[in-house]
């Protein structure tokens, strides 16, 4: 295919669908006239509980504004709009509420779009399939999967690549909302389906799908343009506070990958190890050199995530210090007493007390083990296989550390101060990821599932 | 001196749901090189400070482009499994920024070597 133009104007309006971003500059960049916007809507960081329920981490106003701005621009400018990962963690409960959104909008607004839906949740019984063919590898430093691992997840995705994306632009969609996908993908297919050089696509994608991120100061809810032309790209902030230095976008390139210079994706590795960095004015970065590096072997990486049990918290302080310095053996002596008045109990239960301001945070990795503090969060957590076990278990350890008579003790009417009545708290579902693994295909479609409609 | 007077963004964060990575990315080329010519941020001395087996310290890359060093250690449970502290991971930096490092910086001015 040839390049039509000198450039392509990719308008990347926000880091993740939802987080919101400044209309004056979404204006600024409507005004540099943008080929395309692109949008990542998700993300694995908020942990297994979106993937395994079904619910988003977004909020669903929040996800509306976002996208009625966008919607409306991409009607009125005749440009298409690519979302990618849709409600946030991209299986098909996930992209069927983002859909809902964009046909609300779409209908109050007036608007119309030939839309391409690409679905990412893959049946479980093909992936038994590929188990049973031994096309499912382990993924350091993750184990290897299970028949459990798959039985056990609720929903499973694959991270799509551009293949999907270029079929659905091919069919002649206006707009394209792809469930789990490959984030530098979503910013990289429509320059790849115009000629663009495909390294280069995908290495500007890497930047612009946390849009502002990679600017100094940095933002997840900025708009960012991304600028490709046919041996070089560049990023530009669109807000006139936010700069682009060599430093904020090469330091970008590196975020959460564990090597700088090596990023695998679907069907192979960006190649980063000849890419250079160049200062062109104040605020814009120019980016060339970067390869591409096409894997023997396409595989797409999955994920999913299984229902682990229920879980019960109580949220208290302490402020006595003789407490304090006692604390460790009075929780040992708190489990004890739970255990002691359980023990006909034959559910299995996991109790833990999360004490802030000692290692709340880091847990064994905390180096400040004894470092004296005057006061103490704590977080009493039960998790088990019912919600009313776990309830349980940490009503009884609540009520138990509360009255416990610590040796040395003087206060003697209560240990702790809770900021909430009730005290305790059902936090519902608890998920775990079981699998993180990769998938040997044939075909980079042969997981993905298309089909357009009108809205 | 303190890695926190030697750097200008110390952070971490999830490098998948099974590994945490942390960036140190210094105030000056001349800092970086330093502190790589140095070798003082190994795999035995980030076992050492976050208190884990050697055998969890996946990586230690330089990267000129950015004057960072980037570590890379697994996870001591997976994000958001039972105990696990930081779903995003990004508050385990913090020991790097105090982490006290023998930092033989050659002063700018008279040009007095110490050799």
């Amino acid at each position: 295919m040839l390049v039509e133009e000198k450039e392509m104007r990719v308008l990347s309006p926000t880091a993740i669908l939802g987080y919101g971003f400044p209309l004056d500059s979404f204006r600024r960049g409507i005004a540099k006239g943008p080929h395309v916007i692109a949008v990542d809507a998700g993300s694995i960081d908020p942990g297994p509980y979106y993937l395994g329920s079904g619910n988003s981490f977004t909020d669903y106003k929040a996800v509306k504004r976002d996208l009625e701005v966008i919607l409306t621009s991409c009607y009125d400018l005749g440009i298409p709009l690519v979302i990618g990962t849709a409600g946030g963690s991209g299986a098909n409960m996930h992209l069927n509420w983002c859909l809902e959104i964009i046909r609300e909008v779409v209908r109050e607004n007036k608007l119309s779009f030939k839309a391409a839906i690409v679905e990412a949740e893959i049946p479980r019984n093909r992936l038994l399939k590929k188990l049973e063919l031994g096309k499912i590898k382990k993924l350091f430093p993750h184990e290897e999967i299970t028949l459990g691992d798959l039985e056990q997840s609720t929903a499973i995705v694959g991270q799509m690549g551009i293949e999907p994306f270029i079929k659905a632009f091919e069919f002649g969609a206006d707009i394209i909302i792809a469930g789990r996908a490959y984030d530098p993908a979503v910013f990289a297919c429509y320059p790849i389906f115009k000629g663009y050089d495909k390294a280069l696509s995908l290495h500007m994608g890497k930047i612009l799908e946390c849009a502002c991120i990679a600017a100094t100061p940095g933002s997840g809810s900025d708009c960012m343009m991304g600028y490709i032309r046919k041996d070089h790209f560049c990023l530009e902030p669109l807000n006139e506070t936010r700069r682009c230095t060599t430093t904020s976008v090469a330091a970008h390139t590196m975020y959460e990958k564990s090597n700088p210079y090596l990023l695998p994706g679907p069907g192979g590795a960006l190649d980063l190890r000849f890419t250079s960095f160049e200062q062109v004015n104040e605020g814009v970065v120019k980016v060339k050199g970067s390869k591409y590096i096409t894997s023997n072997q396409y595989t797409v990486k999955i994920e999913g995530a299984g229902l682990i049990g229920y879980r019960a918290l109580s949220i208290a302080g302490a402020r006595d210090p003789i407490f304090i310095g006692n604390v460790q053996e009075i929780i040992l002596e708190v489990k004890k007493r739970v255990e002691d008045n359980f023990q006909d109990l034959i559910d299995p239960y996991f109790l833990t007390f999360r004490l802030y301001g000692r290692d709340g945070v880091m847990g064994a990795m905390e180096p400040l083990k004894n470092y004296a503090c005057h006061e103490l969060g704590i977080v009493i957590e039960a998790v088990s296989k019912s919600q009313e076990i776990a309830n349980t278990i940490c009503s009884f350890a609540r009520s138990t550390m509360m009255h416990y008579g610590y040796p040395k003790r003087i206060a003697t009417a209560g240990n702790l101060a809770f900021p909430f009545s009730p005290s305790d708290l059902e936090a519902g579902k608890v998920y775990k990821f079981l699998i993180h693994h990769l998938v040997e295909v044939d075909d980079p479609m042969e997981l993905f599932k298309i089909r357009i409609a009108q809205i | 001196m303190r890695l926190l007077e030697l750097a200008e963004v110390i952070r971490s964060k999830n490098a998948s749901p099974f590994e945490l990575t942390m960036d140190i990315i210094f105030k000056s080329e001349r800092i970086f090189k330093q502190i790589v010519g140095q070798r003082v941020i190994t795999t035995s001395t980030i076992a050492k400070l976050y208190q884990i087996p050697e055998d969890k310290v996946v990586s230690i890359i330089e990267f000129a482009h950015a004057r960072a060093i980037k570590i890379t250690i697994i996870r001591p449970v997976s994000s958001g499994d039972l105990g696990d502290t930081d779903i995003y991971g990004a508050q385990q930096h913090a020991p790097l920024m105090n982490w006290e490092i023998e930092y033989q910086g050659v002063n700018s001015g008279n040009g007095g070597g110490t050799g």
